[in-house]
């Protein structure tokens, strides 16, 4: 009955997840936002086909969190943690800290005790790790200055969930005075029951457990395993490991997902890390998943109905109040360009580790029942809104930001008259422009990926984060008097669209443009582009070279045979481009392309010999002639 | 009007005073025609069938170059060893340039003085020149005097300017095919004709 019950659930859940997400995704919503939609449509107050058990699902599912801290730690090497460290302890300092007491004196002002504002603050001061981290890996964000920034702060958050659970009962005692407070410490287990300074030792040595068996023991273990060759038992000794490291820093009161998170930092140097990460990656997104639907799930609507301009207001103020101590910081921290802004709206939602802490504190009777109920809704509410904040930055604000900087980047470079634009500087576009460079020319370079933007600018390079697609880009960056417009992005239709815009509008500018294969250079051609450069034909020719040597040629014959036959080329590309303009109606569909290509190439080699070149080098006529004039002179 | 090819082989055209100037004098003939090698095959990729068929539409053709290691630049030589092919420049059968005139236009370091016995190179710029005469000879080709800007390192701006004046000049006379044939057999350089 159980077990039916079970797969019953697990049904529902799954089909929620499935339908959902994808359905999210499909409108450029992150899959976090999917999952909380799917959490209420199956929840008591929409169809109800779960019901108050989701609290205990969610419960399970935190454990997706813990994974989550693992699989970030593997990718965390201990230096570039080391690095950080500044900004974990600085910026998550300091967020911790002004973003509690803003909050608690605003809850002074709605006229809690101060001992309640005191712990209002610091249940909401913390952000959702689950959901930030999450958008962070979907959007390939977590290399981002910002989204590095808003790690670090997640990190430091998660420390402070330890000392927060110690508090909470100190604050309770200032409810009512009398023994409560006595009753209170007694409850309290693990780390929290001890004094200060024993906390502190039995932390460090919990830390110290897990540094030492990770970096001298678990690679022994892993060994014998994996020589097992089974891969299920593999999978087992990684969830075992986890799941132990979970259950040891509960039992010592601090948070499992640091622990998990300092493991996996530890582990992130072995030999076994990329084989942890994909078998843990999995089961970290179906929790990650069922946890957030059972937030969804969860969300207290009935409250909700009660007064909800109230509530609305309550998360509308706890999110705007975090955002703006949290823009401050970045601000002071040297975010600039929107990088402030984004980092701002990550981390403006509360975080699911205030679930815990709000349930806490009911039974610490810090707060009465209402309280906590409200601020569940209100913590819940904004992990829901937090997405929509993404998206609301990514669509409205950033837009006009970068409208506004590229005017403000445009001034730096208005000096130059006649600016070389070079559209992508990645693996193609650093050769281009690296030789311009070393050539003394100014070269305004545009790239639209803004970790690239980010290393480059560290090497000196002038570079500015912008999208070509966008008229204005390029306006901004002066392509009216633009000596040369260079299209080295691999994103082949965006280069094409670029050609096609600056063509009709600036048809004087010269543009040279790098070409995935023969039909897009065709494509070029047709818009009249000045130059052509097909990315991968030199580069296999070169190694084509470097094959011929190997196969006995001189190097000199293989360099002009090479040479031949790029020429021999350039004239077959020009006599497929006549064909291609003349039926190139007939769709080519994406796969077929390259085959198509290469018999269209091929057709046109047939008659081609690579003989006919270097004739001069070949003595045989000669000899032929002195052989026979030999002759003649010996019958005279 | 004879139809003038001329071979130019610089480079580094942009360092260059004399070659530059000479060129711009006379590139804009109608019946000259520039052929810039190293503009043209900067990989040393020559087009062989093209370059032959250049040689067909013209009647005299000019190898302009400066004077290095007493001969000419590489891509000159790499030009003879390409285009000129056995059975068609030269050999029983290579007549097909039969008739044709070439004038080697050059200009050197050092001054006329020097290329003489006594002088530092010890040898005259037309022995140094018989390389490039007798090639013309082989292919059956009439081998012209030299025109030859001489002192290339010291020579001041108005005297490049008179040199280029000097060669529209020979251009003009072997375009309209004005040429005493006696007189010309007797000169070292054909800048002695014209003076």
């Amino acid at each position: 009955m159980y077990n039916q019950d079970f797969f019953f659930q697990a049904l529902i859940y799954l089909l929620a997840a499935v339908v959902s997400v994808p359905l999210a995704k499909k409108l450029g919503m992150v899959s976090v936002l999917g999952y909380l939609l799917a959490g209420i449509l199956i929840g008591p107050f929409v169809l109800g086909l779960v019901g108050q058990e989701a609290s205990d699902v969610m419960h399970f599912a935190e454990f997706g969190v813990v994974l989550m801290l693992f699989v970030i730690g593997l990718e965390l090497e201990p230096s570039l943690l080391w690095k950080m460290r500044k900004s974990i302890f600085g910026l998550g300092g300091l967020q911790v800290l002004f973003t509690s007491v803003v909050i608690a004196a605003v809850a002074l002002v709605f006229g809690f005790q101060l001992n309640r504002a005191v712990g209002i603050g610091l249940i909401l001061a913390l952000s959702s790790t689950a959901i930030v981290l999450q958008t962070l890996t979907e959007k390939g964000l977590i290399r981002n200055i910002a989204g590095k920034s808003a790690f670090s702060v997640l990190l430091f958050q998660d420390i402070m969930v330890v000392p927060i659970l110690a508090i909470i009962p100190v604050l309770a005692a200032f409810n009512a005075p009398g023994n409560l407070a006595d009753t209170q410490l007694d409850k309290l287990t693990g780390v929290a029951a001890l004094p200060g300074w024993a906390q502190l030792l039995v932390i460090i040595a919990a830390i110290a457990a897990i540094i030492l068996l990770g970096k001298f023991v678990s690679k022994h273990i892993f060994r014998f395993i994996a020589e097992t060759n089974l891969h299920e038992v593999f999978t087992a000794m990684a969830l075992l490991l986890v799941i132990g490291i979970a259950l040891a820093m509960d039992a010592i009161g601090l948070s499992p997902a640091l622990g998990t998170f300092i493991a996996g930092v530890v582990l992130a140097d072995s030999e076994y890390r990329h084989e942890l990460e994909s078998t843990i990656d999995p089961f970290k997104g179906l929790l990650l998943g069922l946890f957030f639907i059972s937030v969804g799930a969860s969300i207290n609507f009935l409250l909700f109905i009660e007064d909800p301009f109230r509530i609305v207001g309550y998360v509308l103020l706890l999110v705007f109040l975090k955002f703006l101590v949290l823009l401050v910081l970045g601000r002071f921290f040297k975010l600039k360009k929107g990088y402030e802004f984004l980092f701002a709206f990550l981390l403006a939602q509360s975080s699911e580790f205030a679930f815990v802490l709000i349930s806490f504190s009911r039974q610490s009777q810090l707060f009465e029942e209402k309280t906590g109920g409200l601020l569940l809704l209100v913590v819940t509410l904004s992990m829901a809104l937090s997405p929509l904040l993404l998206l609301f930055n990514e669509k409205a604000v950033s837009p006009i930001l970068a409208r506004w900087q590229n005017k403000l980047e445009y001034d730096d470079v208005e000096a130059q008259e006649k600016p070389i634009i070079l559209a992508g500087f990645g693996r193609f576009g650093l050769a281009v422009g690296r030789l311009l460079l070393a050539n003394g020319f100014k070269v305004t370079i545009i790239d639209n990926n803004p970790a690239n933007v980010e290393v480059l600018r560290k090497f000196g390079f002038k570079l500015y984060y912008g999208d070509v697609t966008r008229p204005q880009v390029l306006e901004n960056a002066g392509i009216a008097n633009a000596r040369l417009l260079i299209l080295s992005m691999a994103e082949y239709d965006n280069a094409l669209k670029v050609a096609e815009f600056v063509r009709k509008k600036f048809p004087e500018v010269k543009i040279l443009a790098r070409a995935k294969d023969i039909y897009h250079a065709f494509e070029f051609i047709k818009l009249n582009v000045n130059t052509i450069q097909r990315e991968m034909f030199n580069s296999g020719l070169e190694l084509g070279t470097k094959a011929l040597e190997h196969l006995g040629f001189a190097r000199y014959e293989a360099h002009r045979s090479a040479r031949f036959f790029k020429h021999h080329e350039d004239e077959v590309f020009m006599e497929l481009y006549e064909h291609w303009l003349e039926d190139h109606s007939h769709f080519v569909k994406e796969t077929r392309r390259f085959s198509e290509q290469l018999s269209e190439t091929l057709m046109a080699e047939k008659n081609f010999s690579i003989h006919e070149a270097d004739c001069a080098w070949d003595v045989e006529s000669v000899r032929e002639e002195a052989k026979a004039s030999l002759k003649i002179n010996e019958k005279k | 009007m004879n139809r003038i090819l001329i071979e130019f082989a610089h480079p580094a055209i942009q360092k260059s005073r004399i070659n530059r100037q000479l060129i711009d004098m006379v590139k804009k003939l109608d019946y000259v025609t520039v052929n810039d090698l190293y503009e043209n095959y900067p990989d040393f990729f020559i087009d062989v069938k093209k370059e032959q068929q250049l040689l067909l539409n013209h009647d005299i053709i000019i190898w302009h170059h400066p004077f290095y290691w007493y001969s000419a630049p590489a891509i000159l030589i790499e030009w003879m060893d390409l285009v000129l092919e056995h059975g068609w420049a030269y050999g029983e059968h290579g007549r097909i340039l039969e008739g044709k005139s070439v004038l080697s236009v050059i200009s050197t370091g050092g001054r006329r003085e020097v290329y003489s016995k006594e002088g530092r190179n010890q040898y005259t710029m037309n022995e140094f020149l018989v390389p490039f005469k007798q090639s013309a000879n082989l292919c059956r080709m009439e081998y012209l005097p030299p025109f030859i800007v001489h002192g290339a390192h010291t020579i001041k701006n108005s005297e490049i300017d008179a040199y280029a004046v000097q060669y529209k000049k020979v251009l003009n006379i072997l375009g309209r095919g004005d040429i005493d044939k006696i007189e010309m057999k007797k000169a070292a350089y054909f800048n002695d004709l014209i003076e």
